[in-house]
């Protein structure tokens, strides 16, 4: 059974795809970013190509954050957690940093349950999706908006 | 009138100083208060090691260190004036345990320091008595008007402290934390450091580190924040 | 050798779900930041964070920029047996660190 994390080096193909995106930019003087299409991308290389149904998984992050180097994050998806219904990977991707993805976990029946905690960088008020693969093949997504008073990655 | 001014001064003492601690957001003072999730926690636990590696277990102990962070800067007989944490270790540890000495800021002095610090979380800032005079240098630094922007620390950590600058929130700027993780650092950083950046920010002439002005300075910053109990490792954005 | 904080409980019930919270040292150079004098700092960050439970993978996740200096990670996983809990980081310029820990379950 293919895993849907990418294997060892994920950061080569999806800096591809953001580098192809922003060639319309790429004459400008701001750093690279992400853009809403390449974290569209990014979350098709995640499931195969399909669509992702909201609902069924929990992203918490405080919707307004002081500063954006370090912003604690917790994703967790209601399950079993049995060998027929489990979750086996859970995946959170942004719309403006300079790349869309932020990690990528990968679980079984072994975990007891879904839920993972990280600390984030936001370079800006942006958009976060999360997105659950579960084992009867489906996925689920949800999304919040996060409002970032002082960027993480821009400034030196 | 008597009574009106002994009331207004209970009220001025009872406030008392607040610590950045209580203007953070709930996430960042939960990450604080996690001994796991701090990654100030990171650099004690180097401090913890180089402690023992370092020579100065030949005189000390970790629980010997309590309350030492408490009551620094200290006087100092030999200089007749204020010396603080970072120099007394580096001192220390060149004199007394005989290793090549360490500029300000290098990590193994940082993670000594929050080691040593740490030791002393909880307990309350009890200045010596004995620097009083350096108090009041410290003090005159501290009110006055410095660089291009012409501005005395007093003008935003007294009068403008719980207002905003570029939608942060300006804390009084009590030292208890010290050494802190900044979140703009990404690191684990000094007094002095952010003192430089401070001065840097408002376009002045640096203090340099460890300088009588410097030392003076930071004796009153440590005098104001009486009372108030030792935090590091902090965590600050 | 990057400084380690792991909470891992060192007991536990058969079928307890239990959570670890792992926190490791590493600046995390996301490869945008530009340095003092103006010029990129080269990428540098942990890539791949794996649990091995008595050397079955239990856990696995992939790092990208976005995660913040100090890498901080929790996750949970089912007590089935007493045995050895290994967690290894690795990621650029051949990075690699292993901590272990023991858990008896009863």
């Amino acid at each position: 059974m293919s895993s849907p994390i990418s294997p060892r080096s994920p950061i080569e193909l999806p800096r591809r795809a953001a580098l192809g995106g922003l060639l319309a930019v790429a004459l400008l003087p701001a750093p690279a970013r992400a853009t809403p299409d390449g974290m569209a991308a990014a979350i098709a290389r995640f499931t195969g190509g399909a669509t992702p149904e909201p609902g069924g998984i929990t992203l918490d992050i405080p919707p307004l954050v002081e500063n954006g180097n370090a912003v604690p994050v917790t994703l967790a998806v209601e399950s079993p957690m049995t060998e027929a219904d489990h979750v086996r990977a859970i995946a959170l991707f942004n719309e403006r940093n300079p790349l869309p993805q932020v990690l990528e976990a990968r679980l079984g029946p072994w975990s007891g349950a879904a839920r993972i905690g990280a600390r984030i960088r936001l370079a800006t008020s942006q958009r976060l999706v999360a997105v659950a693969a579960l084992s009867n093949g489906r996925f689920v997504m949800t999304e919040q908006q996060v409002v970032v008073t002082l960027a993480a990655c821009i400034e030196g | 009138m008597r009574r009106r001014v002994a009331a207004l001064a209970l009220l001025l003492m009872a406030a008392g100083p607040r610590s950045g601690f209580e203007t953070m957001t709930p996430e960042l003072q939960a990450i604080q208060r996690d001994d796991v999730a701090n990654p100030g926690m990171l650099s004690v636990a180097e401090g913890e090691g180089l402690f023992a590696r370092e020579g100065c277990t030949q005189c000390h102990t970790p629980a010997s260190m309590q309350g030492v962070a408490a009551r620094y800067p200290a006087f100092d007989e030999r200089r007749g004036g204020p010396i603080d944490l970072a120099g007394r270790i580096a001192e220390c540890r060149e004199q007394r345990a005989g290793r090549p000495p360490l500029p300000r800021d290098t990590r193994p002095l940082l993670a000594l320091e929050a080691f040593v610090a740490h030791q002393s979380r909880g307990l309350p800032i009890t200045p010596d008595p004995r620097l009083a005079d350096a108090r009041a240098e410290g003090e005159r630094q501290f009110r006055l008007r410095r660089g291009q922007l012409n501005l005395s620390c007093a003008q935003c950590h007294d009068d403008h402290a719980g207002g905003k600058l570029a939608g942060a929130t300006i804390p009084e700027g009590h030292p208890n934390g010290y050494p802190l993780y900044r979140l703009e650092w990404q690191s684990l950083g000094s007094l002095q450091r952010r003192l430089r950046g401070c001065f840097t920010g408002v376009r002045a002439e640096l203090l340099a580190p460890g300088s009588v002005e410097a030392l003076a300075l930071e004796a009153y910053l440590f005098g104001r924040a009486a009372g108030l109990p030792i935090e590091t490792p902090a965590v600050r954005p | 050798m990057a400084q380690v904080l792991l909470r891992v409980p060192s007991l536990a019930r058969r079928g307890e779900v239990i959570e670890i919270r792992t926190l490791i040292q590493h600046p995390m150079e996301t490869g945008f930041r530009p340095g003092a004098d103006g010029t990129v700092q080269p990428r540098d960050i942990i890539r791949r964070f794996t649990c091995l439970y008595d050397n079955r993978p239990v856990f696995e996740a992939a790092l990208h920029p976005a995660v913040a200096a100090n890498p901080y990670l929790t996750f949970t996983i089912r007590a089935d047996q007493s045995g050895v809990l290994a967690f290894t980081w690795e990621g650029d310029n051949g990075f690699r660190q292993t901590e272990t820990r023991a858990i008896t379950v009863t």
